[in-house]
């Protein structure tokens, strides 16, 4: 008997494929040279990471196929979404090479992990199957996991590994037991069958919807909505600051992405089941992120928290199952990378000697650094949603598509949330340039960090003002949706 | 009776008692023997049911690699039995409850399926996974190869430490170069305050 190749278009596949074949370079090169290369293999790392972003750009435009059995969805939704998972984990890994030399973190597993975490988020986004997106989850969030322990001999760093492999291992549990209850209520674990499934049969079975209930709730840990969200503070506090900026933006496009695929292609039929679950996340998640952060005294820890209100306006996005609503979450997610790399790198470049963990470490900082200042204070206002910053029309077309859905109510929390949390925004601004300055902020800015702070800064001030691309691109990509 | 029958009840009893022998035997190294029994009678179930990949993995996996990673554990590892002991009645009702649970499930099951479930072609199983696996299912495979490497860089970055001038191996020429004022150091101690 012949066997039965499937149809297999690896040149679809040809940016993981560069990917792993750069990550296994780099484990090879940090084993056999060292340690004056270490410098090199990081150059090497953000080097493939951009031939990556070469390969994808140069592969034909995209229409939506699927290959190697179903389980590589490639279309205009995947590509973009890869698009902003290389930027995503790019810059982060530009801005902290430094801080992983002053740390001694710098060695060439660092960067390995990095990329198969990369190659993990970049299976997940382009996922035809279950099986496929938990394998993509586990790829992208072991490798984090590591990451996150990776100062091992401080107590926080090795508590925060060890906090978020416990309950990510809980959630990659609850996400497989969803999958086993939907596959074994449709027989199948390609979404395009599922949804099929769903349609064709005649009532929609109970163990079908626990199922779908399962999975929301094991991809919602892994963007931390309420009440899945208590590793995050924890998480982000402890882990290396270099990590922590890479694991507040790489894994949200990831998970939101794959809520899209399992949402809107596998359980498309099951939108009444789902649409009220995630609306309660949404409200919780707000809740959660504006109320949490204000009695905040560490930055990460409030980052943290701005990050879980960030993603209660992402789930409104996508709650409300139009195209506006998908459009404004692609819109959100990639105005959302810019604004977090931005404060992040700006923690990265205050950071002395465990100076700049704490918020009032940042006293006075207009009086010495005027332009660190305006900055900061120019993402924490993109943050509030303050005009006219990306942030505000990010925010504001989330609300636009949730009132054209019909889900006023949502509307107006969403809004009351966002003006309590521009509260602790304002805060920040206010104690860079109202308080007395007690640190002498006379660190250097690093070229690295120069070229991460002008593009965030430059994205977050020419979107706010003209977003019709960045808007446009963000609709094109959601087109093959529904 | 059919010799297979005989087979099947012999290899049967050999894992009840070998599982009765796991929990019961007062050394732990027997525990882990009767363990591996337990595997190995299990895997010749295995072939009398026509999953001789099943059976392949159980004797490869557990008994070659597992068995014998607790069998190094158990004998690096100095634990107390008698103290394991007392703490097991204390998990007594959660045991018997899962005992219970699994009871009914094995009653639940058996009342209602009777069919002989017989092998689906004739292509050996071994044969069938493989093809499935290599063509279908190629993607998440070599996907999960990658999951087990990360798991590997990680396990090793997390745990090694790089210790420098540890050497645990005589030095004779270090030995024979020390000299008087190194290696004796003369204190002067007042009596009674010792240390």
């Amino acid at each position: 008997m012949a066997v039965q190749l499937p149809e297999m278009n690896l040149v679809l596949l040809s940016p993981e494929i560069l990917l792993s074949l750069v990550a296994m370079g780099l484990l090879l090169m940090s084993a056999w040279s060292g340690k004056e290369s270490r410098g090199l293999i990081g150059t090497m790392a953000l080097s493939g990471i951009v031939l990556a972003a070469v390969v994808l750009a140069g592969l034909s435009s995209a229409t939506p196929s699927a290959t190697m059995g179903g389980h590589f969805i490639d279309d205009r939704l995947a590509r973009a979404m890869k698009w902003l998972l290389l930027i995503a984990t790019a810059l982060p890994l530009l801005m902290s090479r430094e801080y992983l030399n002053q740390h001694g973190l710098d060695s060439g597993e660092y960067y390995v992990l990095t990329i198969t975490s990369l190659i993990g988020a970049m299976a997940m986004v382009s996922a035809g199957s279950f099986l496929l997106l938990y394998l993509g989850l586990e790829l992208m969030s072991l490798s984090i996991y590591v990451l996150a322990a990776y100062q091992r001999d401080q107590l926080q760093s090795t508590e925060a590994g060890l906090k978020y492999f416990i309950l990510g291992s809980l959630a990659s549990g609850i996400l497989l037991y969803g999958t086993s209850l939907v596959y074994g209520a449709t027989g199948t674990t390609l979404f395009t069958a599922v949804a099929n499934a769903i349609k064709t049969a005649e009532h929609v079975s109970p163990v079908l919807v626990l199922g779908a209930v399962l999975v929301i709730i094991g991809i919602s840990f892994k963007v931390a909505a309420a009440p899945f969200h208590m590793w995050a503070p924890d998480v982000y506090e402890g882990a290396p600051t270099s990590v922590t900026a890479f694991i507040a933006v790489m894994p949200k496009v990831a998970a939101f992405t794959a809520f899209f695929r399992v949402l809107l292609e596998a359980f498309s039929a099951l939108h009444v089941h789902w649409a009220p679950m995630l609306q309660l996340l949404a409200v919780l998640t707000l809740a959660v992120g504006s109320l949490g952060a204000i009695a905040q005294s560490n930055i990460k820890r409030l980052l943290a928290y701005s990050s879980i209100g960030h993603v209660g306006f992402l789930l409104i996005g996508l709650t409300t199952g139009s195209q506006l609503g998908h459009q404004s979450v692609v819109f959100y997610l990639a105005n959302y990378i810019f604004m977090s790399v931005g404060a992040f790198c700006l923690v990265l470049v205050l950071n002395r000697q465990g100076i700049g963990d704490q918020i009032s470490d940042y006293a006075g900082l207009a009086k010495k650094r005027p332009l660190l200042a305006f900055l900061m204070s120019m993402f924490m206002f993109s943050m509030a949603g303050i005009p006219p910053l990306a942030g505000f029309i990010a925010k504001l077309y989330v609300l636009m598509a949730a009132v054209k859905a019909g889900l006023l109510t949502l509307a107006v929390i969403s809004v009351i949330f966002a003006a309590i949390g521009a509260f602790y925004y304002l805060r920040i601004v206010k104690i860079i340039y109202f308080d007395v300055a007690e640190q002498p902020f006379d660190m250097e800015v690093s070229l690295s960090h120069q070229i991460v702070l002008a593009i965030s800064a430059l994205i977050v001030l020419v979107v706010g003002i003209f977003p019709g691309k960045l808007l446009d691109w963000s609709l094109a990509s959601v087109q093959s949706l529904l | 009776m059919m010799v297979v029958d005989v087979i099947f009840y012999a290899f049967a009893a050999v894992t009840t008692l070998a599982a009765i022998g796991v929990v019961s035997s007062r050394n732990q190294v027997h525990s882990v023997l009767f363990l591996i029994l337990t595997f190995f009678s299990t895997a010749a179930l295995f072939v009398l049911l026509e999953a001789e990949f099943l059976a392949a993995l159980l004797v490869m996996v557990y008994m070659g690699a597992v068995a014998v990673l607790f069998l190094f554990v158990v004998m690096m590892l100095d634990m107390d039995v008698s103290d394991l002991k007392a703490q097991a009645i204390n998990h007594l009702p959660l045991g018997l409850a899962v005992g219970a649970v699994i009871l009914l499930e094995l009653v639940v099951v058996l009342s209602h399926s009777h069919a002989h479930v017989a092998a689906a072609s004739t292509v050996p199983n071994t044969l069938a996974i493989g093809r499935t696996l290599y063509t279908q299912y190629l993607y998440p495979f070599e996907l999960a190869s990658l999951i087990l490497l990360v798991a590997l860089i990680g396990a090793v970055v997390l745990t090694l430490r790089e210790r420098k001038k540890v050497m645990r191996r005589q030095v004779i020429s270090q030995q024979i170069a020390r000299t008087r004022s190194e290696a004796v150091e003369l204190v002067q101690r007042k009596p009674g305050e010792g240390a």
